[in-house]
């Protein structure tokens, strides 16, 4: 047999649905049955969900840590709430894949330098970047509104059949239905040999390189579809809300972005997902408990997690389900640790 | 790799199920009042001196009006709009609130302005200052003030007073804009002359280079508003930059001597003098007493912020007790509408046209009293209405 041929049948082999994965899609599809009347905060998960999604390309499969990815959320925001403030493009699908592909192009351009230099000089060109952009929208006031924000944005129905609701329910299934087909094509992508590739480059680029891997060509693509799925997320946000102010570019959105994936875990696509459920959930269980000192709470969470661990909480979180999976079966039940823990 | 998604799966049900299962239902009888405000970020101070009020409000006066017990629900917005909108759509539709109110920036005010126009429920406004936004719903009230109310009037004492060239800093958001262009107007329309004008970032107030900028203008007087919170750290570098021994005071509507900070602002503050609706220093019975209690229960000092969230907890008491208890939205309005009372601040009223307050706004000078700085007033103008408005 080739290496062709088993580098396909592994890929294959991986990239095979498992029938919790699809329960986790009809589970969130549930949701919007569950609790009808949380439709904003659903929609809010789900927006932080696709853009945690495209930290983790980047960060989980390609090692290129950021501390500025809220600079393409914000280009895809700006961008599709001009279009839709202009009436340049007002059908709302066509404007969301407009803003990703602009956000693509700031990927593309930055992504030059972001592939010089390890992880400190990255989480700092990073940071840059959106600082960057966040004071040019200050200057360009005129054109983003400044701190007010793009004042007046509405949105045409969605491929002029469905029209967004103030209560957020079509909102809702709107990104729920762009997170999953951006999830579907990210899937497609990890387990794709250029997926596998991009975990080489991950745990030694001068090894990859060695073996034939066109390191700085994969960093640059991946990076580039990074900023493509920030970009919708950011549209996704101004559609959904019909805002967009200076805050999209803001530090602590990036910031947020990280916790997600440590809170999630990096390095498997439901990490992001997983992170954004929980790390909104806890922000809006503490703020409800003390609107004053939440973030102090949220902060021992975290320390927490990061000192107990992931892979421990993961296990004690599973004991009952493994328990229960073990009786019906009747063999040991496996205990469960992602393989980023586990190597 | 399949024993990762049970667990996935496991973890994301149980987290979704533990935190969005909706809050009991609370006793019917009720008056429910969602507060949204920031508590937290850069604007927390005013998030904290309005809860503080609301408290000190019922205190004072009971939690029972017309039969029916208040509740207050209190959220963080941090002064973002999009989680302004979901907190207030949360509280109309989860909590079933009677009232929205705080809202402590404009773009948070107009971002829930349409949820109150759909459920037809009162927004009281308790900060944010922008003309417009008693426009965007006609259930909006408000009981803070307008930028153009205090900035027409220091407009036109300064043209009165010999200042012949001023150089104008602001923040660069709405109030910030809506002060600068109504002090422009009146001032060059008495003869005055610009000649430097700086919008300073809402966001990472340095002041420091701005300053050089207004020092280098040599104008009589410099043109300031920054929004409450932000005017201790201006002063700090106003006397830093040497700019109290250059001669060039400090002119602007009140939010920069904003009375919770003042105390600490130091002699470079002395002589500022500025317009505004509301000093601690207030000479009346009404407002001597509501400084000691707030300072007692709170152990510092009201500033505008408080003033206005009591206030807003006035109307709102006063309303139901006119409605009997009931919460009608619209009989609420029409209740509020006209309604006079005395504020700590002096004698207010809501303007039945457009919902936004009619209040005196004093010229006030900072002095020393008794050891401590206090915006000491020596003149007012009555009854200000919103020159926003009336203009059109």
């Amino acid at each position: 047999m080739t290496a062709q041929a088993d580098v396909g049948r592994y890929a294959r082999q991986h990239a095979r649905w498992h029938w919790s994965e699809i329960a986790f899609w009809v589970l969130a599809l549930c949701c919007a049955f569950l609790f009808p009347s949380r439709f904003l905060i659903m929609s809010d998960i789900v927006r932080l969900a696709l853009f945690a999604l495209s930290l983790d390309l980047i960060l989980g499969y390609a090692g290129i840590v950021s501390l500025g990815h809220a600079a393409f959320f914000g280009v895809g925001a700006y961008c599709a709430g001009l279009l839709a403030l202009h009436g340049i493009v007002t059908e709302p699908v066509v404007a969301l894949v407009m803003a990703g592909l602009a956000a693509m192009v700031v990927g593309f351009l930055t992504s030059f330098l972001v592939i010089r230099g390890v992880d400190l000089t990255r989480l700092m060109v990073t940071l840059g970047i959106a600082l960057l952009l966040e004071a040019l929208a200050e200057r360009f006031s005129n054109i983003t509104g400044g701190t007010d924000g793009l004042q007046g944005i509405e949105m045409a129905p969605i491929l002029g059949l469905f029209a967004f609701d103030m209560f957020g329910k079509v909102g809702f299934f709107y990104s729920l239905a762009v997170l999953f087909a951006l999830f579907l094509l990210a899937r497609r992508i990890v387990h794709s040999p250029f997926g596998l590739s991009l975990r080489a480059i991950k745990n030694n680029p001068l090894r990859a390189a060695a073996v034939g891997v066109p390191v700085n060509r994969r960093l640059i693509a991946v990076y580039t579809l990074a900023a493509f799925y920030a970009g919708i997320a950011g549209a996704l946000f101004t559609q959904t809300t019909a805002l967009a102010s200076l805050d999209v570019f803001a530090f602590e959105r990036s910031a947020d972005l990280m916790l997600v994936l440590v809170i999630g875990g990096s390095g498997y696509l439901y990490g992001g997902l997983i992170g954004a459920v929980v790390f909104r959930m806890l922000q809006e269980f503490f703020s409800n408990l003390t609107p004053q000192y939440w973030q102090f709470w949220i902060g021992l969470v975290l320390v927490v997690i990061v000192l107990v661990g992931r892979a421990r909480m993961h296990r004690w979180a599973l004991w009952a389900p493994n328990l229960i999976i073990g009786l019906l079966s009747g063999r040991k039940a496996i205990v469960a640790v992602p393989e980023s823990d586990a190597s | 790799m399949f024993v990762r998604s049970q667990m996935l799966l496991a973890a994301g049900a149980v987290a979704v199920i533990g935190a969005l299962a909706p809050a009991p239902a609370q006793a019917q009888d009720a008056v429910k009042i969602g507060l949204i405000l920031p508590m937290t970020g850069g604007q927390a101070s005013t998030g904290k001196q309005i809860d503080n009020a609301v408290k000190l409000y019922m205190q004072q006066n009971g939690d029972t009006v017309a039969g029916r017990k208040i509740e207050i629900i209190l959220k963080d917005d941090a002064a973002i709009p999009d989680n302004t909108k979901r907190l207030a759509q949360e509280l109309i539709v989860n909590d079933k609130v009677n009232f929205i109110a705080g809202f402590g920036v404009t773009p948070a005010a107009l971002a829930a302005a349409p949820l109150a126009t759909q459920a037809k429920i009162p927004e009281i406004v308790m900060a944010a200052g922008t003309s417009i936004i008693t426009e965007r719903s006609p259930y909006i009230v408000r009981t803070s003030f307008t930028l153009a109310q205090s900035s027409t009037i220091i407009a036109d004492w300064a043209v009165k007073n010999g200042i012949k060239k001023v150089a104008t800093l602001t923040s660069d958001y709405a109030p910030g804009n809506d002060a600068l262009n109504f002090f422009k107007q009146n001032f060059t329309a008495g003869g005055g002359q610009i000649v430097e004008e700086v919008k300073v970032p809402l966001a990472n107030p340095d002041f420091a280079p701005f300053l050089q900028r207004m020092k280098d203008a040599k104008p009589d007087a410099m043109f300031v508003f920054v929004p409450a919170g932000q005017g201790g750290n201006f002063m700090k570098q106003y006397a830093e930059r040497g700019l109290d021994k250059s001669g060039i005071k400090v002119i602007g509507p009140g939010d920069v001597m904003d009375d919770d900070l003042l105390d600490g602002m130091g002699d470079a503050a002395l002589g500022t003098v500025t317009a505004h609706l509301y000093s601690a220093a207030h000479p009346s019975a009404k407002n001597k007493e509501f400084v000691a209690s707030y300072k007692k229960a709170f152990g510092s000092r009201p500033g505008f912020m408080a003033v206005s969230g009591y206030d807003g907890m006035h109307l709102i008491y006063e309303a139901l007790k006119k409605t009997g208890g009931k919460t009608d939205g619209d009989a609420l309005i029409e209740a509020m509408k006209g309604m006079k009372w005395e504020s700590p601040r002096g004698p207010v009223s809501i303007d039945p046209e457009t919902r936004d307050i009619v209040q005196n706004i004093y010229i006030r000078k900072v002095e020393k009293v008794n050891g401590e700085l206090y915006n000491v007033e020596f003149q007012t103008f009555e009854a200000v209405k919103d020159s926003g408005k009336t203009k059109k």
